[in-house]
């Protein structure tokens, strides 16, 4: 199956769950900035869950499909339709040959992921097809998609959810899907400002009082220089401890660095395998898929939990992910 | 334990990565040891141990807490992991290591390469022929790898060239650029944004896919810099492509 890219959007990009082994040599791992998301998509169309798909940033491409496809999207709500109807998301879809997709406003969230049966067939590189875009490493040529690129996908034992192709809509609309999706967390989704949860950092107790409370008091915002490396929070800026810099060390998705200038940095997907700020906290790996789906002026406010907590709440989390791996693998085979 | 590991300590880095780290100062004694450590632990194939990334005095342990789920939930994956890796560090027998490998860099000391070298000297009021041969002398440790894929870390700088990084960082530094900053020397292996003082360039390759090994140097690997002039500096530059 191969598909076009007609229109590139602002910044989309083939991405899998990252690149490891490699960070002692300073690569980046990478990877969707909401793993979740690409896990679930993934799984909706019966591939491994860390195949490589589509990270759809704000504003979408167009995409026309060269054969019969079974996709799936998750994330953010990037209004994608095909012959202007609305594509349903959390669900497997049935795109019949010729038929283009085509994402308009973001209308929830900020990254879309789209999951191709068979994943994205691009060469995989010191062990993962996703696209770190400083080093043109990955992806399709190491960049973000253009329109004109072409992309292959790779090859399913059997057609999953055949089954579609023989709905009446599948004719008529150019995609068929079933009733049911799969609910993802929808009601922490949606707050304002969002809650993101962090375990403290090595920094956190070389913080002032006023300080520390200040972080879990008050309401930040996303910067507008936020990016696939890093997200920078607009706010009050933090008195920072006596050091401006510290040894440096290994940093991880999540991290909460502090700067000089008092306004904190949280470590993205793109991240330098070490750095040399203050760390101040790390955010609970449950909450990364939240922080992700935040926009440039999106408001939220950090609550400190245990790191026994986080661990529970990602144990709980994978679980919960295993039931629906389950669920969908029950609907493609049955 | 046998190795002596005092002054270790070990703290979370977020819910899937931790951090050991030794006391003392990041001296390249303990750079050194770090990397014992990382070497060791790589050997004993930790479950659920996906990155060890070394640095100057820590050594970052990333993994997935999954595979340190507990049936009874009495213990968290970073309690079993922590008690596993000081387990497994009480048979570290000795922090000795062997000299990574000696390479020889060339280096171009030209004007038209290394744009601070001048302005470098001048601040540490030192003739330019000097500051070439006091930073060409040592045979350097990569201490760590970092910043950008293969940027190295190079120790121990000489004090007489210890010096903060520019007040403006560069919103692009050419590849192979050789520079200095704090207490390091560093190469970088791609075109970057960087605010470290560019002493010179190297025409050597240090990160390229095309190769087997698309890393030219790891941690640990001793260098050594042998000026060139810039003459051979095209010559190897114009023999690589």
């Amino acid at each position: 199956m191969s598909l076009e890219v007609l229109r590139a959007g602002v910044l989309t990009t083939v991405q899998d769950l990252g690149r490891y082994r490699m960070q002692h040599v300073g690569v980046p791992v990478s990877g969707a900035m909401d793993p979740y998301s690409l896990r679930v998509a993934n799984r909706l169309v019966g591939n491994e869950e860390g195949a490589a798909a589509l990270e759809i940033t704000l504003a979408g491409p167009q995409l026309e499909f060269h054969a019969d496809a079974l996709v799936a999207m998750c994330g953010g709500d990037l209004s994608p339709t095909i012959r202007g109807k609305t594509v349903p998301m959390r669900r497997p879809v049935r795109i019949s040959r010729g038929n283009r997709l085509d994402f308009g406003e973001c209308v929830q969230g900020c990254r879309a992921y789209l999951a191709i049966a068979g994943g994205i067939d691009v060469p995989q590189v010191l062990g993962s097809r996703s696209t770190y875009v400083r080093a043109a490493l990955g992806g399709l040529k190491g960049r973000a998609l253009k329109s004109g690129d072409r992309l292959v996908t790779g090859h399913t034992e059997r057609p999953r959810f055949a089954r579609l192709n023989d709905c009446t809509t599948f004719a008529r609309d150019g995609f068929a899907a079933p009733h049911w999706s799969i609910q993802v967390n929808p009601e922490r989704f949606l707050r304002r400002p969002q809650e993101i949860r962090f375990v403290a950092g090595s920094h956190w107790e070389s913080l002032s009082a006023v300080a520390r409370d200040m972080f879990t008091g008050e309401t930040f915002q996303l910067g507008s220089a936020s990016d696939r490396m890093g997200f920078r929070l607009e706010g009050s800026r933090l008195e920072g401890s006596e050091r401006g810099t510290v040894a440096s060390a290994a940093v991880a998705f999540g991290t909460i660095q502090l700067p000089p200038d008092g306004s904190p940095i949280v470590l993205m997907a793109d991240r330098q395998t070490i750095g040399g700020y203050p760390r101040i906290g790390e955010v609970a790996s449950v909450d990364l898929c939240l922080l992700a789906q935040l926009k440039p002026g999106d408001k939220l406010q950090f609550r400190r939990i245990s790191l026994p907590e986080a661990q529970r709440l990602l144990q709980t989390q994978e679980k919960a992910l295993a039931k629906i791996g389950e669920t969908i693998l029950m609907r493609i085979y049955q | 334990m046998n190795a002596d590991l005092a002054g270790l300590s070990f703290s979370p880095l977020g819910d899937r990565a931790l951090l050991l780290e030794l006391g003392g100062d990041a001296g390249a004694a303990t750079v050194k040891q770090i990397r014992a450590i990382a070497a060791f632990l790589s050997e004993q194939s930790l479950a659920g141990v996906l990155d060890l990334v070394p640095s100057l005095n820590t050594l970052g342990i990333h993994y997935d807490p999954e595979a340190w789920r507990d049936a009874n939930g009495k213990q968290s994956p970073y309690e079993q992991l922590l008690q596993k890796i000081q387990d497994a560090l009480t048979g570290l027998a000795s922090l000795e290591l062997a000299d990574g490998d000696l390479y020889e860099v060339p280096v171009c000391y030209d004007d038209e390469y290394g744009e601070d070298l001048v302005s470098l000297a001048r601040t540490k009021s030192l003739p330019v022929e000097q500051v070439i041969e006091i930073h060409c002398a040592p045979v350097y440790t990569v201490y760590m790898l970092g910043f950008a894929p293969g940027f190295v870390y190079l120790g121990q700088l000489d004090d007489r060239l210890v010096t903060p990084r520019r007040d403006t960082p560069r919103a692009s530094v050419p590849a192979g650029s050789v520079a200095v900053a704090n207490e390091y020397t560093g190469i970088y292996p791609a075109q970057l944004p960087g605010g470290w003082h560019i002493v010179g360039r190297t025409p050597l390759q240090l990160f390229d896919l095309s190769q087997d090994r698309p890393l030219l140097f790891g941690a640990g690997d001793r260098i050594r810099f042998v000026p060139i002039s810039a003459g051979r500096f095209r010559e190897l530059e114009g023999a690589r492509q």
